[in-house]
């Protein structure tokens, strides 16, 4: 009997595979297959979701499709441009001299001593609904007294019966930007801001003072406070006064730190036993963007649903040349989002997020260094294509420059390489900058996916030159055939003589040439590309010597100017040449004030002439500058100029209007996916093969027979012998 | 018995002082306070008014272990570990350094843990013994020979190597689980099934042959030899006697890691995107959260305490000559 119930096993297990429906190893509920959901991943749980303190990627992904500050990126166009999001245009600023008097926008940053934007936001724009915006019957706030008896068997926001919501005013924006000096809420912009927006100082000031009396969870009422540089003009219009010329302004009003967040919302995540239930702004968002965040549980899952209340926005109907032959203008005109839900699931390791993507239970996927072979390969011409599993499966490629330097820098307080040394380190940081060879480390560690740099500002950037025989780092590179050729190593070897360390050994006491590298870098690929960098310097007899560390030792370092090199890159926060000359602007040097430039690389002329490109707008003028900014640059070589990334992604045929867009986050928005589509293939390519169980179980019954024969004559000889 | 519990209850306490002692002083021989506020406060625009304001916030401003600024018992109250440690005796594990209540995730994400440890502990632990008992009783038999070859070779790969192969082959390959998620209810089984199946597998190698070694003792002791020589059929002398009597060294090493299950496992909950302990834990140090790691680490030491407790009351249950003194 028991015999032919497993014979029977490989028949029930093959009827029920080939029963259909669902894929066995299908990861979401069978319900949702055919809905319009898209699914991706977080590797880890974003540390922030408020706005004002928000400043990752990983962090961006999700607010930035949930906020509306007054403006965005074109999502097509390029090079970048700023259109309106929130507001209903773009603010052009209005310059005003010491006494409050216009001028004219020509003016001479000298004169200006105050620019004001003005800015009016749509009308009619609802908030998601939520409880914080929930009100009774007589219009009062349903959630914004709550006792501890009402907070028993709340856990989560959906805890919450009602949900409201109201239309979006300006003084919501003015809250938000109040919000960036809360004493609390520790906003990584507040001290730049704080030195532009007029007052955002003096009322973080008061704030800390007010609130240093307070208990640990009080709350602090930001209506009660003013801020002289931002005025609400009407129900829909704001003013802020910002100090100087400071055009790059508009770009942080494309980013969530100047994004509206109702004052409601304060009140009521504010409540006592809120946080002991981790209910907070930073965990749930409020907004008026095209998405909500539905659940969060950043633990298993983050879930983006459409915002009912979101209208008025449609698909852009213009792009750069070339997009509508990649069907990128075909939803032209029609309303966004497209998408209803996005699932978010928490993805630690690669393999099984390449595993799932290729199963079809992701719908794009970046490409890492494991899986490269996989996905791409090179034609005879060195072009990228897809391998041909890839293309079989209906899989796009899309690579783009990544608005992103890398660089090795010199840490110009060091008596070696950095000022001290004068002519003779100048000339060893430019012989060490011709040996690292870029195109090689290109090639053999990011398998092409880079662009060898030539400056600071990378392609895209207002300032970028292309390296032609104009453009290249002629101390570097010398245009040879038609091509940029690193210069030869007899050369740098020739520099590093000069330099008076003649096959890599001091003149003077014949010592060799000991360089120090810190780094985080650690793991296996890790190590070979550090051997292959100690391989450069040895081109030129220079010993290189690699100090591992963690990331705070090195941060540490850093900060107090003790560190060598280092590698460092740098992702855009906006599209302008500001953003990149500013890591080597030498009164942000890292040592002395807590800035940015880290190589505390400083030349009177390049700083005086940041101060000029700074204020200026795009245009011939402000290129020639920047085009001797970076020629002093490449002269003094306080970096070697190492790459800009590129980044090669993927997606399944089913979801369409993918562009990358590397600095703006809100993309979810313009993407459409065939969701009938993907159920099909879902269903092709996974079909459970359950035949191998049926194998294992006869191989362990195989295997188990001859014991259990053995058992038996056993038995039967003991049973003989005692009966003998 | 109940004066035995108390007393190492007591002792237990001074370990947990001790713990918490050398688990502070590690974790801040490697950070500082000042690493902690930047690992939290981000790596772009961090002013240094901002990190000591985080630390101000947080309590981190004050001296680790001695406040030479104060004086009498204040020298050692207004110190960080103090503030740090002496609310945890309590079970208030309070919020973690990027805000969020410690002990909300931890009743959260303890479900989870639990859903993959305890039938991986169960159910291996029943292939285990059976294993076990099947080489010991065919011993120095082919059967014996191959399954100690077989137990050597699975010992010999690793943890990580069964997770991607066991992926690769049931999630990808035979598509017949998911190959790593989770959900709640009854849904939770497919993603189960694999963790649950590579946490027994993984086991099985050192597990089944300790315990082999642990009956083939016992199978050579006089008592063995008296129930057969009285006739009893080898499934009873291997079940009823030396089974019974091997309980005590399996018990060491089984009880004490029960309440241990609770924490989860480390790898398998990264690989399988299941949101236990395990993965907190890991987060929270590679995060430079010490409030998390804190609480994880004092809730190990008193899971671990518990677990010996639990064995050596479990001694008595098995073999009444073990007597509580």
């Amino acid at each position: 009997m028991s015999r032919i119930r497993l014979g029977l096993l490989p028949v029930v297990l093959a009827l029920v595979a080939g029963c259909g429906g669902a894929p066995w190893n299908d990861p979401y509920p069978a319900a949702d297959a055919a809905s319009n959901t898209l699914y991706s991943s977080f590797s880890e749980r974003p540390k922030h979701l408020d706005p004002v303190q928000s400043y990752a990627e990983n962090e961006f992904a999700f607010i930035a499709n949930i906020y509306q500050p007054p403006l965005q990126y074109h999502y097509l166009k390029r090079p970048f441009e700023l259109v309106p999001f929130g507001a209903e245009a773009v603010p052009a600023p209005v310059y005003l001299d010491a006494s409050g008097k216009p001028l004219p926008q020509g003016a001479p940053a000298e004169r200006v001593a105050y620019s004001e934007y003005t800015i009016r936001i749509r009308r009619g724009v609802l908030y998601q609904p939520h409880p914080a915006l929930a009100v009774d019957d007589g219009g009062r706030p349903r959630y914004h007294a709550l006792t501890a008896a009402d907070l028993r068997g709340v856990d989560t926001l959906a805890d919450f019966p009602h949900a409201g919501t109201r239309e979006l005013e300006a003084a919501d924006y003015v809250h938000q930007i109040k919000r960036l000096a809360h004493p609390r809420l520790h906003s990584p912009i507040l001290q730049l801001m704080g030195g532009y927006v007029v007052g955002l100082r003096d009322l973080a000031e008061r704030l800390a003072k007010d609130s240093a009396g307070l208990p640990a969870g009080a709350m602090i009422d930001l209506d009660g406070y003013e801020l002289s540089g931002v005025r609400i003009v009407d129900r829909h219009t704001y003013v802020v006064r910002v100090r100087g010329k400071y055009p790059q302004f508009v770009y942080w009003l494309a980013m969530p730190f100047f994004a509206p967040v109702p004052p409601e919302a304060d009140r009521f995540y504010g409540q006592p036993g809120m946080a002991e239930k981790n209910i907070t702004l930073d965990w749930y968002p409020v907004g008026t963007g095209p998405y909500m965040l539905t659940v969060n549980n950043p633990n298993r899952q983050m879930v983006l649903e459409r915002n009912p209340h979101y209208r008025g926005e449609v698909y852009p109907s213009e792009g750069e040349p070339g997009d509508a032959e990649r069907g990128l203008l075909r939803d032209a005109g029609k309303p966004l989002p497209f998408i209803d839900r996005v699932v978010f699931s928490l993805e630690k390791e690669q393999i099984p997020y390449w595993n799932k993507f290729l199963q079809g239970y992701y719908d794009a996927s970046g490409i890492g260094s494991d899986t490269f072979d996989q996905a791409v390969q090179f034609s005879g011409q060195g072009d990228v294509t897809l391998t041909e599993d890839m293309e079989r499966r209906g899989i796009r490629l899309q690579t783009s420059l990544a608005t992103t330097v890398f660089y090795l820098g010199f840490n110009m307080l060091d008596p070696v390489v950095g000022d001290a040394g004068g002519e003779r380190a100048r000339k060893l940081r430019l012989a060490v900058s011709i040996a690292v060879d870029q195109e090689e480390l290109i090639s053999i560690f990011r398998n092409g996916r880079g662009l060898p740099s030539h400056g600071p500002i990378p392609p895209g950037i207002f300032g970028y030159r292309e390296p032609d025989a104009d453009g290249i780092n002629p101390h570097v590179y010398e245009w040879r055939d038609g091509a940029a050729r690193r210069k030869d190593i007899e050369q740098a070897k020739k520099l590093l003589a000069e330099a008076g360390y003649p096959g890599g050994r001091d003149a003077k006491t014949g010592q060799p040439l000991l360089l120090h590298l810190d780094t985080t870098s650690s793991g296996a690929d890790s190590r070979a590309r550090l051997d292959w960098y100690v391989r450069q310097f040895a081109k030129l007899g220079v010993q290189l010597v690699i100090r591992a560390t963690d990331f705070n030792r090195l941060q540490d370092k850093l900060r107090r100017g003790t560190a060598q090199l280092y590698f460092l890159g740098w992702n855009a926060d906006y599209p302008d040449p500001e953003n990149f000359l500013f890591l080597l602007h030498g009164p942000q040097a890292r040592a002395k004030t807590q800035g940015e430039n880290a190589s505390n690389y400083r030349n009177a002329e390049y700083d005086r002439l940041f101060e000029r490109m700074k204020h200026m707008a795009n245009g011939p003028e402000r290129q020639a500058i920047i085009d001797r900014m970076v020629e002093l640059l490449r002269h003094d070589a306080p970096w070697v100029w190492s790459f800009f990334p590129k980044d090669y992604t993927l997606h399944h045929g089913w979801l369409h209007n993918r562009k990358p867009n590397q600095i703006a986050n809100n993309g979810l928005k313009y993407q459409r996916l065939d969701s009938a589509e993907r159920a099909a293939r879902r269903r092709e390519w996974n079909p459970p093969v359950v035949w191998p169980l049926a194998l294992i179980g006869a191989l362990l019954l195989l295997t188990a027979l001859p014991a259990v024969v053995a058992y038996r004559r056993r038995e039967r000889r003991t049973a003989g012998a005692g009966g003998a | 018995m109940t004066a035995y519990i108390v007393r190492r209850l007591i002792y237990g306490l001074f370990v947990l002082v001790g713990v918490n002692v050398l688990t502070f002083a590690l974790f801040f021989f490697v950070n500082s306070p000042d690493d902690m506020a930047r690992a939290q406060l981000g790596a772009k625009r961090v002013t240094a008014e901002a990190v000591d304001k985080w630390k101000r916030e947080r309590g981190y401003d004050k001296p680790l272990f001695l406040n030479e600024k104060m004086s009498g018992i204040e020298r050692v109250t207004e110190t960080v570990f103090f503030d740090k440690s002496l609310r945890l005796f309590a079970f208030q594990f309070g919020a973690s350094d990027q805000g969020r209540n410690i002990g909300y995730d931890i009743r959260a994400r303890m479900w989870p843990s639990l859903a993959v440890q305890v039938p991986a502990f169960v159910i291996g632990l029943a292939v285990y013994i059976s294993f076990a008992l099947l080489m010991a009783f065919f011993r120095a038999t082919y059967v014996d020979f191959w399954g100690v070859v077989l137990c050597v070779l699975m010992m010999s790969v690793s943890t990580l190597f069964y997770i991607i192969g066991g992926q690769y082959v049931f999630g990808k390959l035979w598509s017949l689980v998911p190959i790593s998620g989770y959900d709640g209810g009854f849904e939770a089984v497919k993603f189960l099934a694999l963790p649950v199946l590579i946490g027994v597998i993984a086991g099985i190698g050192g597990s089944a042959r300790w315990y082999r070694t642990i009956f083939l003792e016992e199978m050579g002791k006089d008592y063995v030899r008296t129930a057969r020589a009285k006739g009893l059929s080898e499934p009873r002398v291997l079940f009823r006697h030396v089974l019974q009597n091997a309980m005590i060294p399996i018990l060491t090493g089984v009880v004490v890691v029960i309440p241990l299950l609770f924490m989860g496992a480390l790898i398998t909950e990264s690989f399988f995107g299941i949101p236990g302990l395990g993965s907190y834990t890991i987060d929270a140090i590679s995060q430079q959260d010490f409030a998390i790691v804190r609480a994880m680490v004092f809730l190990g030491s008193v899971l671990y305490i518990i677990g010996l407790i639990l064995t050596d009351i479990s001694y008595t249950l098995v073999d009444p000559r073990v007597r509580f003194s």
